[in-house]
C-alpha cells in the first residue's frame, strides 16, 4: 500500500471516529435540561408531544464506550492504512498457526500408518476407520456410502475391478485418476451391427439371445472388440476394459442400455486426487477401499 | 434544542449530510482497493474464460447458483481442509461481477474444478438425489435440452474487454462458432470444471 492510501485511510477513519465523539459530546452539552423534565420540545405530531429529556446517561456512556473500543481496536489490529497493529495479527498468520497446531497434533496420528502397506491398513481397525471417514467426505459423493457405487460410478465393495484391486493399484487409481475410453461404434458398425454385437455381449454372461444375431455379432466382436475386451470377453485390467462375462454392468445390463453404450461410447472419469489430498490420506482411503472387498 | 430542526425541516440538507456520513466508510474501505497491487494483479497462471465457459458462467448466474453456493474459501483450517487453498483477491480480477456469494446453503464451489468428473456433474445437475441421496438442491433438467445460439457471446466478451478482461480478437471472432448448438449443461460443466484450478488445491 502506498503511503498516500495509507494516510487517506488513516485520516478518514480517525476523522469519522473523532467526528462521532465531538458530535456526541457537543449534543450532550447543548441539552437544555440536565435532569428529567416535563418541558416539551414544542412540537407535536398527531397530538403526540416529545419531552425535552436529556439522553439517558447509560446511553451516552455506550456511545463513549464504542469510541474507546474503536481506538483500542485500531491500536491492536491492522486498520489504519499500513500500520500492522500492536498484535501483528493477520488472517494469514492466524491460519498458519491453526495449521501448525493441527500438524503437530494430527501428523503423529497419520505418521503411524504412513509406512504400512495398503493391505495392512485394511486390517488395522483404527486406520481403516480413519480411511472410512475420509472416504465418506471425499469419495462417497460418487461411489456412495460404503462404496456401493451408482449408475456410472463403480461399486467398490464387490470384487469386480476395472483396473485391478490390489493395494498398489487402488492407490495408483486414487493418486493419478483414471480415464475410461470406450469409443462410439454407431458410425462404424451401423445400427444393425450394434444390435448384433449387443446380442453377442449379452450371450457372454449366459443370457438368452437371438442366436443368429449373436453369431453375426461374434464375428464383429472378434474383429473390433477383442483388442480391449479380449477374445473371451474377460476384459483387460491394464486398459480398464470391463469383464463382459460376469453380468456386472456399470451402465446398466439391459439390451437397450448395452446397445446405447456400444452406440455412443463411454468415457468414465475418476479424477486424480494426488493434487487434492496428501499421500498419508490417500494411503488410508486406499486401505479402506481395499477392505471393502477383502 | 433548535438546531436539529434545521436539518429535519430541510430535506435536501439532510440528504447531503447523509451522503457525507455514509461515504466515509466507502472512501476508506472500498476506494483504496481499486488501486492496490493485491487486488488488481491476476495471480500467476490466471487465464480468461473460453467462450463456452463464459456462457456457462452466465447460466450459473441465471439459475442463481450463487444464491446458495459461495465462491470464497476463507483462511480457516476447517475450510482449507475441505475445499483447498483459501481464495486470494488476484484470482478474481477477471470476474465481472464476482460471484463470491454470501449464503452457504450448499458447499463452497471456489475450487470445485477437477474434483468430480463431467459425468458426475451432469448426473448431479439433472437430479442431485441420483448421486447424493440427502441433497436438497433443485434439479435442472432443462439445461440438457436448451441449446446455446452464441449470438450474444462475442458482444459479452467485447463488453468485458472494456472493463479489463483481456480476451483476444481471435477468441471473440470465433466465439459464436465455439458455443453455437452446444447444450447449456455442457457450458455450465465447462465453467465449473475450471473453477479455482489456478491455485494448488491440496488438502
Amino acid at each position: 500500500m502506498t503511503s498516500f492510501w495509507s494516510l487517506w485511510i488513516s485520516f478518514i477513519t480517525l476523522a469519522v471516529i473523532f467526528g462521532c465523539l465531538i458530535l456526541v459530546v457537543r449534543t450532550r452539552r447543548s441539552e437544555v435540561y440536565k435532569e428529567t423534565t416535563t418541558e416539551t420540545m414544542h412540537h407535536s405530531f398527531d397530538g403526540i408531544e416529545e419531552l425535552d429529556n436529556p439522553l439517558p446517561r447509560w446511553w451516552f456512556n455506550m456511545f463513549i464506550i464504542t469510541v474507546v473500543f474503536s481506538v483500542v481496536y485500531l491500536f491492536l489490529y491492522p486498520g489504519l492504512g499500513s500500520y500492522k497493529g500492536y498484535l501483528n495479527w493477520t488472517s494469514y498468520n492466524q491460519w498458519e498457526e491453526e495449521m501448525a497446531h493441527a500438524e503437530e497434533h494430527y501428523q503423529p496420528v497419520f505418521a503411524q500408518y504412513s509406512n504400512l502397506a495398503i493391505e495392512d491398513i485394511a486390517n488395522n481397525d483404527t486406520a481403516r476407520l480413519m480411511g472410512q471417514r475420509m472416504f465418506n467426505n471425499n469419495c462417497a459423493v460418487c461411489h456412495g456410502q460404503g462404496g456401493v457405487g451408482a449408475y456410472g460410478f463403480p461399486n467398490l465393495a464387490d470384487n469386480d475391478w476395472l483396473y485391478g484391486g490390489d493395494g498398489a493399484t487402488i492407490k495408483a487409481t486414487l493418486l493419478y485418476g483414471r480415464k475410461g475410453a470406450m469409443p462410439p461404434w454407431l458410425d462404424i458398425l451401423g445400427e444393425d451391427g450394434v444390435r448384433n454385437v449387443t446380442s453377442y455381449v449379452l450371450s457372454l454372461s449366459g443370457q438368452e439371445v437371438n442366436a443368429q444375431a449373436a453369431a453375426q455379432g461374434q464375428t464383429t466382436y472378434q474383429a473390433m472388440c477383442v483388442a480391449c475386451h479380449g477374445s473371451e470377453g474377460k476384459g483387460n485390467l491394464t486398459l480398464g476394459a470391463p469383464n463382459l462375462t460376469d453380468n456386472i454392468w456399470l451402465y446398466g445390463g439391459s439390451f437397450e442400455q448395452i446397445a446405447h453404450t456400444i452406440r455412443q461410447g463411454r468415457n468414465g472419469v475418476m479424477p486424480s486426487h494426488g493434487e487434492l489430498l496428501s499421500e498419508d490420506k490417500i494411503n488410508l482411503i486406499s486401505g479402506y477401499v481395499y477392505s471393502l472387498s477383502n | 434544542m433548535i438546531k436539529h430542526e434545521i436539518i429535519e425541516k430541510n430535506i435536501s440538507l439532510m440528504v447531503l449530510l447523509i451522503i457525507i456520513v455514509i461515504s466515509g466508510g466507502g472512501l476508506a474501505e472500498i476506494v483504496p482497493l481499486f488501486f492496490q497491487k493485491e487486488t488488481t494483479t491476476p495471480v500467476a497462471g490466471l487465464r480468461v474464460l473460453t467462450p463456452l465457459e463464459l456462457e456457462g458462467r452466465d447460466i450459473y448466474i441465471r439459475e442463481g447458483c450463487h444464491v446458495c453456493h459461495t465462491q470464497q474459501i476463507r483462511p480457516f483450517r476447517a475450510e482449507t481442509e475441505r475445499y483447498g487453498h483459501y481464495s486470494v483477491a488476484g484470482e478474481f480480477v477477471y470476474d465481472h461481477p464476482f460471484l463470491w456469494g454470501s449464503k452457504r446453503t450448499g458447499p463452497d464451489l471456489a475450487r470445485v474444478g477437477g474434483r468430480y468428473s463431467d459425468d458426475w456433474h451432469r448426473a448431479h445437475l439433472y437430479n442431485p438425489r441420483d448421486v447424493v441421496p440427502e441433497s436438497i438442491m433443485p434439479s435442472y433438467p432443462w439445461l440438457f435440452s436448451n441449446k446455446l445460439t452464441g449470438e450474444n457471446t462475442a458482444a459479452k466478451m467485447e463488453a468485458l474487454r472494456v472493463v479489463g478482461v483481456p480476451f483476444t480478437d481471435t477468441a471473440i471472432a470465433n466465439a459464436e462458432a465455439d458455443v453455437k448448438g452446444k447444450t447449456e449443461i455442457t457450458a455450465l460443466v465447462a465453467y465449473l470444471q475450471q473453477l479455482g484450478t489456478v491455485m494448488s488445491n491440496r488438502r
